[in-house]
C-alpha cells in the first residue's frame, strides 16, 4: 500500500526524521490560514498524488508571497497531472502539501528496503540526491552505497558510520554526520515497526544552516502486515486506486487492469501471468490480470465476470482453470450459474484441466451457453484470439 | 532416489485441526505419505483421521519421531510456527501459508541461518516425490513417476508443467514449489544442486516469474554446475513495471526483474527457455532426445 508524501512526512516526524513544517491542505481558505501560521520566507505548494514526476508536470509551485498561496491552491486542486507514472489519463489532484522552503546546500539520497537475496534490510545511499536513483545506478554505479543491516541485532552506529564515510559526508559537511547516523537509525526503526516495504528520502537535504531535512518522502507498506497497523490502514486513499481493483479486493479477487482486449480469469498468480503471456503470443493483449485464488466458487466467478465486463475494452473472456484442490465440475457449475446472473455479451472460451476436467467440460458443453470449451492452454488462447480479432 | 522427501519421511502437520490443515493432512496420508503427527496448541489427545494431535512440535518429535513439518498455520502466527519446528529439531520445514509479513520472514530467515534445518516456502504448494510422499497441496493424481525434476515459484503453473510431462510419458521424480514470496527459505540454486546430484533425475524444469534476481542467480549456477538439461519458462513477459502480480514477490521494480532479462540470462547459461508455457513438456522431450 502506498501513501501520500504528507503522510510519509508525518511518520518521519513521529520517528525523529527531520522534515519541513507542513500541512495537508484541500481548500484555498485553509491554505491562506496555514500560510499565515507557517510565516516563512518561501512557501512550497505540492500536489499530493501517488505518482512521481510531479514537479515536471507542474504539480509543485514555489512562492515568496504569502498572499499568492490561496491562488496556487485554487490552481492545483482539481487539476489533472500527467506524469510518466500516471499513464496518459493522468491523476486528479485532491489534496496539497504546503510547507516551508529550504535553502539547499547539498542533496543526498537515502532509501531502505529488504534485499530479497539475503533477506536482510539494506540501506541505499548516494551523494546524487534529487535525481532518479535508477539513472544514477545505471550511469554511475560507484556512487551507490549499500549497507545491509543484520535483522538479529538491528541498526548499529557502525552501519551509520559505514554509510556516512562512504558518502564522504565529513568532507561535505561535518556538522551533519552525527545527526545523519541518528536519522538512519530512526528510519530503520520506522521501517521495522510499521512493516514498511520501502522508505525513500529523495532528496535528503543539507541546508544552508547545516541541518538535515527530508525534502521529499515516500513510504510504501507490506499489505500482508496491514492487519497489525490500524493507523497505517487509515492512510489509504481510495481515490488513488482503480475502482475495479477496489471492487475486486472486496470480493477477495486479485485483479489488475491492463490495456488489452481479452479479459482473463485464472486460478493462481503464476498461471494467470502465463495466461496473459500466451494471449500475447497468440497475437492479442490481455485486458487484465485476475487470480480467483484456490477456492474459486460460483460467487467468485460471478464477481470476476462482473468486473471483467465493466472494462469497456474487453472484447472476449478467457477462463483458464487448472483444477487441483478446486474441482473443475464446480468451476463449470460456477460459470453456468454466473452466466445466468451476469449477461455475457462477448465471446467466452473456457479451458479446464486437472481434477474432474472431463466432467466440467461436459457440463459446459451441455449447458446451452454460448461458449467454446478447450483442453489445452495454447488451443484455448488461439481460440479466443480468433474470436476477438488480433490487437490493433 | 529422489530429493527432499521420500517414503521414509515422517511428517508432522502444524495447524492440523484447521480447515486447510485437516483436509490436506488427510489428502497427503491418502497419497501414501507417512503423516504421523499433528500439532495444534491446546488440542493434544485429539485425532484427525487417525493422526494423533500434540500441543507442541517438541512433543510430536519426541513421541512420533517426525523429521519434516508441513505448516498451515495462519499468517500472523506463522513465523512462530516455523521457528518452533526448527527448534524442535525438524530437519525439513515446508510452509504452505500465504500472506506472511515480509519482516516476519526476514527474522525467520536470519534465525535459521547456520541451523541444520531447511525451509521450503512460504506461499508454496509444497514438495512431492512421485509415488512416495506428497507433502503439500498439489493434486497427486496429475503426477507420474518418471525422470524430470521440477522446481517452481508458482503453484498452478507448476501443475500445468507437470500435466504436460505426465501426458508425454516423461514423468517426474520430485516437484518442489519454492514459493512466490520475496523472502523465502530454499531458492532455485539449492534445489538445482540437489537435482543435479540425484541419480533418477535426467532433466530439470525450472519455472520462474518476474521480480527479484533468483533466476539470474540460478543461471549463473547452472552455467558452472549443472550438466543435466534444464528447460525453463518465466511468467510475466506481459506484466507492466510497478504492479504486483498476485505473488508478493512478482513485481518489476526499478527496471529490474523483467522476464526478458531473466530469459536472456538463462539462455546464456545454456538453458532451453520456452516463450510459450504450453511447450514446456515437448521441449523437455526434445532435450532428452526422446
Amino acid at each position: 500500500m502506498n501513501v501520500h508524501e504528507f503522510q510519509a512526512k508525518q511518520l518521519f516526524g513521529q520517528f525523529g526524521v527531520p522534515v519541513p513544517r507542513g500541512r495537508e491542505i484541500t481548500s484555498p481558505e485553509a491554505g491562506a490560514a496555514w500560510a499565515t501560521e507557517l510565516n516563512t520566507p518561501v512557501f512550497v505548494v505540492k500536489a499530493q498524488i501517488h505518482a512521481g514526476g510531479r514537479g515536471k508536470a507542474g504539480g509543485v509551485k514555489i512562492t515568496k508571497d504569502k498572499a499568492a498561496v490561496p491562488g496556487l491552491v485554487k490552481e492545483l486542486i482539481g487539476k489533472t497531472l500527467v506524469t510518466h507514472q500516471t499513464g496518459p489519463k493522468g491523476r486528479e489532484v485532491r489534496r496539497l502539501l504546503i510547507e516551508e522552503g529550504a535553502a539547499i546546500a547539498k542533496e543526498l539520497y537515502v532509501s531502505l528496503l529488504v534485499d530479497r537475496d539475503s533477506g536482510w534490510p539494506v540501506f541505499i545511499a548516494s551523494t546524487e540526491g534529487g535525481m532518479e536513483i535508477e539513472v544514477v545506478a545505471a550511469n554511475t554505479p560507484e556512487k551507490i552505497i549499500r549497507e545491509a543491516i543484520d535483522p538479529a541485532v538491528g541498526f548499529q552506529s557502525y552501519n551509520g558510520r559505514n554509510i556516512a564515510f562512504a558518502l564522504g559526508l565529513p568532507a561535505i559537511e561535518p556538522a551533519v554526520v552525527n545527526p545523519f547516523i541518528q536519522m538512519l537509525g530512526n528510519l530503520y526503526r520506522l521501517f521495522m515497526e510499521k512493516n514498511a516495504a520501502m522508505v525513500e528520502i529523495n532528496p535528503l537535504v543539507i541546508t544552508g544552516d547545516k541541518k538535515l531535512v527530508a525534502l521529499d518522502g515516500k513510504v510504501s507498506f507490506d499489505d500482508n502486515a496491514l492487519f497489525r497497523h490500524a493507523d497505517v490502514q487509515q492512510m489509504r486513499d481510495l481515490n488513488e486506486e482503480d475502482p475495479l481493483e477496489i471492487e475486486a479486493g472486496e470480493n477477495n479477487l486479485n485483479y489488475i487492469k491492463l490495456d488489452g482486449n481479452i479479459g482473463c480469469m485464472v486460478n493462481g498468480a503464476g498461471l494467470a501471468m502465463a495466461t496473459m503471456d500466451v494471449i500475447k503470443l497468440a497475437g492479442s493483449e490481455p485486458a487484465n490480470f485476475l487470480d480467483v485464488g484456490g477456492g474459486a466458487t460460483k460467487e467468485t466467478v460471478a464477481a470476476g465476470f462482473r468486473i471483467l465486463l465493466k472494462d469497456p475494452n474487453v472484447r472476449g473472456i478467457f477462463i483458464n482453470i487448472f483444477g487441483g484442490i478446486v474441482r473443475c465440475e464446480r468451476i463449470a457449475h460456477g460459470v453456468i450459474e454466473a452466466a445466468k446472473e451476469v449477461k455475457i455479451n462477448v465471446p467466452l472460451v473456457v479451458r479446464l484441466q486437472g481434477t474432474n476436467a472431463d466432467e466440467g467440460r461436459t457440463l459446459l458443453a451441455e449447458s446451452g451457453l454460448k461458449l467454446e470449451v478447450a483442453n489445452d492452454l495454447w488451443e484455448a488462447a488461439q481460440k479466443i484470439v480468433k474470436l476477438t480479432g488480433k490487437a490493433a | 532416489m529422489s530429493i527432499l522427501v521420500n517414503k521414509n519421511t515422517r511428517v508432522v502437520v502444524q495447524g492440523i485441526t484447521g480447515k486447510e490443515g485437516s483436509f490436506h493432512a488427510t489428502q497427503c496420508k491418502a497419497y501414501g505419505t507417512q503423516v504421523v503427527a499433528g500439532v495444534t496448541p491446546g488440542k493434544a489427545g485429539q485425532e484427525v483421521e487417525g493422526i494423533p494431535v500434540f500441543n507442541t512440535v517438541r512433543d510430536a518429535v519426541k513421541k512420533a519421531q517426525c523429521d519434516t513439518s508441513l505448516i498451515f498455520v495462519p499468517p500472523p502466527f506463522c513465523a512462530d510456527a516455523i521457528l518452533e519446528a526448527a527448534d524442535a529439531g525438524v530437519k525439513l520445514v515446508i510452509c504452505i501459508t500465504e500472506g506472511i509479513p515480509v519482516n516476519d520472514m526476514v527474522k525467520v530467515k536470519r534465525a535459521l541461518r547456520g541451523k541444520d534445518v531447511r525451509l521450503i516456502g512460504p506461499n508454496c504448494p509444497g514438495v512431492i516425490t512421485v509415488d512416495e510422499a506428497k507433502v503439500g497441496i498439489m493434486p497427486g493424481f496429475i503426477h507420474k513417476k518418471g525422470v524430470v525434476g521440477v522446481v517452481s515459484r508458482s503453484g498452478t503453473l507448476t501443475y500445468e508443467a507437470v500435466h504436460q510431462l505426465s501426458t508425454l510419458g516423461l514423468g517426474e521424480t520430485t516437484c518442489v514449489g519454492i514459493g512466490g514470496d520475496p523472502v523465502n527459505g530454499t531458492g532455485f540454486v539449492d534445489v538445482l544442486a540437489l537435482f543435479e546430484k540425484d541419480l533418477e533425475t535426467q532433466a530439470i524444469v525450472m519455472i520462474g516469474e518476474i521480480g527479484g534476481d533468483a533466476e539470474e542467480k540460478a543461471a549463473e549456477f547452472i552455467k558452472k554446475n549443472v550438466k543435466k538439461p534444464v528447460v525453463s519458462f518465466i511468467a510475466g513477459i506481459t506484466a507492466p513495471p510497478g504492479r504486483r502480480m498476485g505473488h508478493a514477490g512478482a513485481i518489476i521494480s526499478g527496471g529490474k526483474g523483467t522476464a526478458t532479462e531473466k530469459m536472456k540470462a538463462l539462455e546464456a547459461a545454456g538453458v532451453r527457455v520456452c516463450s510459450n508455457p504450453a511447450e514446456l513438456g515437448a521441449t523437455v522431450k526434445l532435450a532428452l532426445g526422446r
